[in-house]
């Protein structure tokens, strides 16, 4: 991914792309097109977020009668608002448990595959082993393998253990329905990218470093931990933060390792199920909407560049 | 031994001193005392139970219906985040009681292993088990040779899902890459303003397909007559305009036209964000260069920037692609696919699989998924072979 180091939303070279629109041959004439253009495309994307948004503020009453957009009319206007949809959303509607559950599944569902992955990774570049080689073209080969074909063994692998050619080859782990089972399934899941990525970067660095540490007596384990880790932040956060995005905005996996009871449904359960049943509950749903946007835009807007990268790396998960 | 404890933090000096070498590994002893063996073993064998007891103990906790579900999420992450600190940390400590000879070449597989049984059991294990499921009944158990398949290339539903996907798998791509491309260009020719204006696009990213389809499901919302007033913003614009307001998700076949639009609202921030990335890796003087000969704005773009960004360009398409095939998420929580005619394949997989039961049907849907995207498997790792053998 030659692409990956480059592609960062903020941080562009400022003086560079100033310097270009200011120089010799460059029509000034369409610079107001340019701008007009950037600013109708800039509004077009903005209006449906917008749109949930305003209407999440707005009292029920209001909402069922006239569209959000009549909202702008009288902005000001203190009858016009009200938090009280947040509130029904978080209590009544169960989101507040269902973001608790979130990030219980989205904290660990980061940090077990990049822990795993990241020794893995070390391994692929910086040991000797047999194997070594067709392990990792594996690895890349399942890089883009789609999580369907996943879903049906191990559904049954966690709620009848794993039968081959007639053979138990697996015990039955009664894991359906666990923060473990789901862990596992993200974990594998994310495994694949996580390992090629942190490969690619691990295995970059400078070989003097790692035989230099050698000398001095370090053994692998403290390699790792002293030397390779802190030099791999910026990978391991990009990979962080696109790992914690995934799982916290997938439907797929959460629908079918945790189902949709309300002890452990996830967000996006959460906000399916609202779909659903009440369609027409407007204020309930787009309150809930933003309450499950809510981390994701946060995460996004203060760590855009890592996120960026890590999602620009992610080009290739499958 | 003393240091193996006190390493460096940093880079160490380049040239190590030979007296630090010669004081490093005092010669350990050749051979153990028996009961000391014994008791490695012991260790060997009490740690993994002890580990899997307690695990067990905090499972049940877990599973526990009456708990306060704030302590709940709170030891499931503790339990999540230092439960794989202490797994790498605890077979380290059972490598280095190993006898010398094999330690060293028994680290790599504790260092790789956790990767390779996860891998083997999540992915591997179930690529060929959901193949051989394929070819069994609703059930999973009684074989049925190739029914499955006769079904799925025979039936309404699953043939509309394969043609709209098609569809997704076309328009989606072309549709985001193409906007990505303009925008990226337009933006690089502000002056001010080009981070926010990226960041807006962009910001559709982060949210989750659900949420998106609940945004826009807002834009596209109807109301037949007498069932209340039209809030959705299309519904409000025919209305602005004197016409009637349209179902307009029951258009058939527009409507997986409107969902597509989603995923190309979702998706255009990323082409734009990796093409604008590639444009600007463009050295600036080819292009004062062929403005300078008089090429306009227009040639500029189509004689050099294209060419030069084609390889991006098919990255971001495959991914694009790829994504399309598999998308679920947004027609999933729009619901009623079947009654509406905008059925994909993914989607009908979850259907046969989950709602309807049939576990040789979803498997066969899921095969069908995996066969679309095994050339790109193969073409990625022909990819890594070459740059393997040119490093």
């Amino acid at each position: 991914m030659s692409t990956t180091e480059a592609a960062e939303v903020g941080a562009l070279p400022k003086a560079e792309s100033g310097a270009r629109a200011g120089s010799v041959g460059e029509p000034t004439k369409g610079s107001w097109v340019v701008r007009i253009a950037v600013l109708a495309i800039v509004i077009l994307w903005l209006i449906p977020t917008a749109g949930v948004l305003i209407t999440s503020f707005r009292p029920e009453i209001l909402v069922d009668t006239t569209g959000w957009w009549t909202a702008l009319a009288k902005p000001f206007q203190a009858a016009q608002w009200t938090l009280e949809n947040y509130r029904l959303a978080l209590t009544s509607a169960g989101f507040a448990d269902a973001f608790l559950n979130s990030l219980a599944v989205a904290i660990p569902a980061t940090v077990i595959p990049i822990s795993i992955a990241a020794f893995a990774a070390y391994a692929f570049s910086w040991m000797e082993f047999r194997g070594r080689y067709i392990m990792f073209v594996a690895v890349v080969g399942l890089l883009v393998v789609p999580l369907q074909m996943a879903l049906i063994p191990i559904l049954r692998l966690y709620s009848q253990g794993a039968v081959l050619f007639d053979r138990q080859i697996f015990p039955d782990l009664d894991l359906n329905g666990t923060f473990l089972g789901i862990w596992l399934a993200h974990t594998a899941f994310g495994l694949p990218l996580a390992i090629y990525l942190l490969r690619n970067y691990i295995g970059s660095l400078p070989s003097s470093i790692i035989e230099s540490a050698k000398i001095d007596g370090a053994d692998h384990f403290t390699i790792f931990r002293r030397l390779i880790v802190p030099l791999s932040v910026p990978a391991l956060a990009a990979f962080a933060i696109f790992q914690f995005l995934w799982v916290w905005n997938d439907l797929l996996v959460a629908y079918v390792f945790l189902g949709g009871t309300a002890r452990t449904k996830v967000l996006t359960i959460a906000l399916a199920g609202l779909v659903g049943q009440q369609g027409e509950n407007w204020h309930l749903l787009t309150a809930a909407a933003f309450i499950s946007m809510g981390l994701p835009l946060l995460v996004f807007f203060s760590l855009q560049r890592y996120f960026v990268r890590g999602l620009t790396a992610g080009a290739v998960k499958g | 031994m003393t240091v193996k404890q006190e390493p460096p933090p940093r880079l160490p000096p380049p040239d190590p001193t030979p007296t630090q070498a010669l004081v490093v590994d005092p010669p350990p002893p050749r051979r153990d005392a028996v009961w000391v063996s014994v008791l490695r073993l012991i260790g060997l064998i009490a740690i993994p139970v002890v580990g899997f007891f307690f695990l067990g103990t905090v499972f049940d906790f877990l599973k526990d219906e009456n708990a306060n579900r704030g302590i709940v999420v709170i030891v499931a992450i503790v339990v999540g985040v230092v439960g794989i600190i202490v797994l790498f940390w605890g077979m380290n400590e059972l490598v280095n009681r190993l006898p010398e000879r094999i330690r060293e070449g028994f680290r790599p597989y504790v260092f790789v292993g956790p990767a390779l049984v996860l891998l083997s059991v999540f992915m591997i294990y179930p690529v060929i088990n959901t193949i051989l499921v394929s070819t069994k009944d609703a059930s999973g158990e009684t074989f049925v040779g190739l029914d499955n398949f006769k079904f799925i290339f025979t039936d309404e539903s699953m043939l509309r899902a394969i043609r709209n996907t098609a569809g997704w798998m076309i328009i989606v791509p072309l549709v985001a890459v193409s906007i990505g491309l303009a925008f990226a260009t337009l933006a690089d020719r502000l002056r001010r303003g080009e981070a926010i204006a990226k960041s807006m696009i962009f910001l559709p990213m982060a949210i989750s397909f659900a949420g998106a389809a609940v945004t826009w499901q807002l834009v596209y919302a109807y109301r037949p007559e007498a069932f209340g007033s039209n809030i959705g913003l299309l519904n409000g614009i025919m209305l602005g305009l004197g016409q009637d307001p349209v179902p307009w998700l029951q258009q058939q076949p527009w409507n997986n036209l409107l969902l597509m639009v989603i995923m190309v609202w979702m998706q255009t921030g990323f082409a734009m964000v990796v093409l604008s990335a590639a444009i600007k890796s463009i050295p600036d003087e080819i292009i004062e260069a062929a403005r300078i000969d008089g090429a306009t704005e227009l040639q500029v773009f189509r004689r050099i920037i294209v060419p030069t960004i084609v390889p991006t360009i098919v990255v971001v398409t495959t991914y694009m692609v790829i994504n399309a095939l598999k998308v679920f998420d947004i027609v999933f929580v729009i619901g009623s696919a079947e009654a509406n005619g905008t059925e994909v394949i993914a989607e009908r997989m979850l259907d046969w699989f989950f709602i309807s039961n049939h576990d040789g049907r979803g498997a066969a849907i899921a095969v069908l998924l995996f066969v679309a995207v095994v050339p790109v498997m193969i073409w990625n790792v022909r990819r890594f072979r070459e740059q393997e053998a040119t490093r």
